[in-house]
């Protein structure tokens, strides 16, 4: 090895290199930051409150709105914890045991990220539509899945299923088994194991999964728009009823509601924020032990 | 508020919707039509309710007439469909079995209340200087019309350009050959027509929108007329845009009093009204004198003389491997 004639100042000097340069970097990527991040978010305030306060209040009061905001967290409300039971489900079977199979799982997991979502809603048309697999069965006892709201659901949850899963997985890996399997010499049952050692050590990368997997339910639009039917006030999420207003030439109305899904997007990225930074403390400390 | 306790409220605001009692009607509509269903469904409502019956809840769903079909074909439970051409309502017999084949001799008009027709928007002053179909065809003129896939208004569109080359150049391989020219001068094929006119309004892409006459009233209303105007072609087509009561949903429902008497009120005097208020050519003679002068006067063709109806439109155009496939996928 040569690198033993490198000072520790040659190495920070290369590390920081020519000072120009990296202004350069620095200034390209506030730049690129607000071009095309920034000022898409600008755009759609100014456009939303162009007409004042008053129309942009009126268009969230409506009641197609409230109706698309309702059924949005009604789906996110059901389609979230039952992502997170599976993910932890999941990530405990792909961590804790090996098994046959196991990579297969995990591809599959990710599934959802590959696949584009159009392609989601139409599996559950060739499943749940009259036409498809199951058509009549679910006809016989008139039971509606797709154009309502267990479609809309049954989308979201197909879309958004890695994020708590993949989220996990490389945290509990890293964890190993070690701190479980003195839990239950010690006499602990497996519940107990679960919520006083496996839950607090997995906490914060739990939590952030479920801010994503919230983020992606709320604005899931193509899976839903296959699924959904369209009918205005019944089955209309937020985001498709921000493309049904800007369809119609309401185009203030569009960008009030497409910046209430912006505000929720904003406070979930603060919990985002707040979660990940719980993350590294927790991984520092881990590490000075 | 506790997760239990979310679900419950959850299910327990599902199961709400599911018991409601009023009766609702869903009409299946396609793209452009928006604006019109909002007022005569509330139109409709009073004069049901003067009838003596209780108010209903009238649902609307909107998009391309062809996905729109193909929607209440996979289940939803549309009580009437209101669609861009017959050809889709077709469909909801051959692949649904929903509706009886003579769907179409039920009601007045071969079931049509309302016709319109294609025309051409252009920007303001005409810069490119469109007057007629053969001008669609210079190279470097950008058109905006939809997918006949999936749209019933690119349908319209893509047979008046059809039936004008045909008279024009005098055969069916003359025909193709214009059809094909105007092809590929169509930067993007958008689903549906509100799509479509949206593409060539708000974003400003192409020099010129082939649109329903009263898609194209419409955005001169809605966005002013100091931006575009309309140009009618020496020929067009007679677009009949046909509604039908989904027999096999209303007899589940129990809504075909309401699905009927909704339709039949498209024909009474105030539902024609509304129509042409809305730019769409009433049947209803009196109505459509009292129109007359908003509607430019054109050489029509139609779909049932000219092109043996959508039964043999359909498969020869627009199916698959038919004369579309051929002149936009190069088959």
């Amino acid at each position: 090895m040569t690198s033993t004639t490198l000072t520790a100042g040659d190495i920070s000097a290369a590390r920081r290199g020519s000072p120009a340069g990296r202004i350069l970097l620095i200034l390209g990527a506030y730049l690129a930051f607000a071009l095309f991040l920034l000022l898409p978010l600008l755009v759609v305030l100014s456009e939303a409150l162009k007409l004042g306060l008053g129309t942009f209040f009126s268009a969230l009061l409506e009641a197609d709105a409230i109706s698309a905001l309702k059924l949005t967290l009604l789906a996110v409300g059901i389609s979230v914890p039952l992502n997170l039971v599976f993910g932890v489900a999941a990530a405990w079977c792909v961590s804790k045991y090996e098994f046959r199979g196991k990579s297969i799982l995990v591809t599959l997991i990710d599934l959802p990220f590959s696949v584009s979502p159009v392609i989601a809603g139409l599996i559950y048309v060739l499943l749940f539509g009259a036409q498809g697999f199951f058509g009549e069965v679910l006809e016989k006892y008139d039971i509606q899945i797709i154009f309502a709201l267990p479609g809309i659901v049954l989308a979201t949850i197909f879309v958004t299923v890695p994020f708590v899963a993949r989220e996990l997985i490389p945290l509990m890996q890293e964890q190993g088994s070690q701190e479980e399997e003195a839990a239950r010499l010690l006499g602990a049952s497996g519940w107990q194991m679960f919520w006083h050692v496996t839950l607090p050590n997995i906490k914060w990368g739990l939590i952030y999964g479920v801010v994503l997997c919230t983020a992606r339910a709320m604005g899931e639009f193509g899976a839903v728009s296959v699924v959904s039917g369209h009918i205005r006030g019944y089955t209309n999420t937020l985001p498709l009823h921000v493309e049904i207003l800007y369809n119609e030439y309401n185009h203030v109305a569009a960008f009030s509601v497409a910046s209430l899904l912006l505000g929720l997007a904003l406070i979930i990225l603060l919990l985002k924020q707040w979660s990940e930074s719980r993350i590294n403390r927790l991984r520092h400390t881990a590490e000075e032990e | 508020m506790s997760l239990s306790r979310f679900l419950a409220a959850a299910l327990a605001s599902t199961l709400y919707v599911g018991s409601a009692a009023a009766q609702t009607l869903l009409n299946v509509s396609y793209d452009p039509t928006r604006e019109l269903y909002s007022e005569f469904n509330a139109a409709f409502n009073k004069h049901w309710q003067a009838a003596g019956n209780q108010p209903v809840t009238i649902q609307q769903s909107h998009g391309g007439s062809g996905k729109q079909a193909r929607a209440v074909i996979d289940g939803l439970r549309a009580d009437v469909v209101t669609l861009a051409l017959a050809g889709d309502i077709d469909e909801l017999h051959k692949l649904g079995k929903l509706i009886p084949e003579d769907w179409q001799s039920r009601l007045p008009e071969s079931s049509t209340p309302y016709t319109s027709t294609i025309v051409f928007l252009v920007r303001k002053g005409n810069p490119e200087g469109i007057k007629d179909w053969d001008d669609l065809v210079k190279p470097g003129v950008e058109v905006i019309t939809p997918n006949p896939k999936t749209s019933g208004g690119a349908r319209w569109n893509f047979l008046a350009a059809w039936a004008y080359a045909q008279q024009k150049y005098g055969s069916e391989e003359k025909a193709q050959e214009f059809v094909e020219k105007l092809y590929k001068n169509v930067p993007v094929l958008d689903t549906g027509a509100r799509g479509s006119t949206i593409t060539f309004v708000n974003n400003g892409i192409g020099d010129v929108l082939l649109a329903w006459e009263n898609e194209a009233f419409l955005a001169l209303k809605e966005e002013g007329g100091d931006n575009f105007e309309i140009v009618a072609p020496s020929l067009s087509i007679l677009a009949e845009p046909p509604v039908a009561v989904v027999d096999k949903n209303v007899e589940r429902k129990g809504t075909r009093e309401l699905a009927n008497a909704y339709l039949n009120y498209l024909y009474s005097d105030e539902g024609q009204r509304i129509a042409a208020k809305h730019f769409y050519r009433p049947r209803n003679q009196e109505v459509a004198a009292e129109f007359a002068k908003q509607f430019p006067q054109l050489k029509l063709v139609t779909i049932d003389k000219d092109f043996a109806g959508w039964k043999t439109a359909q498969p020869k155009f627009f199916n698959d491997g038919g004369i579309f496939d051929q002149i936009y996928l190069g088959e």
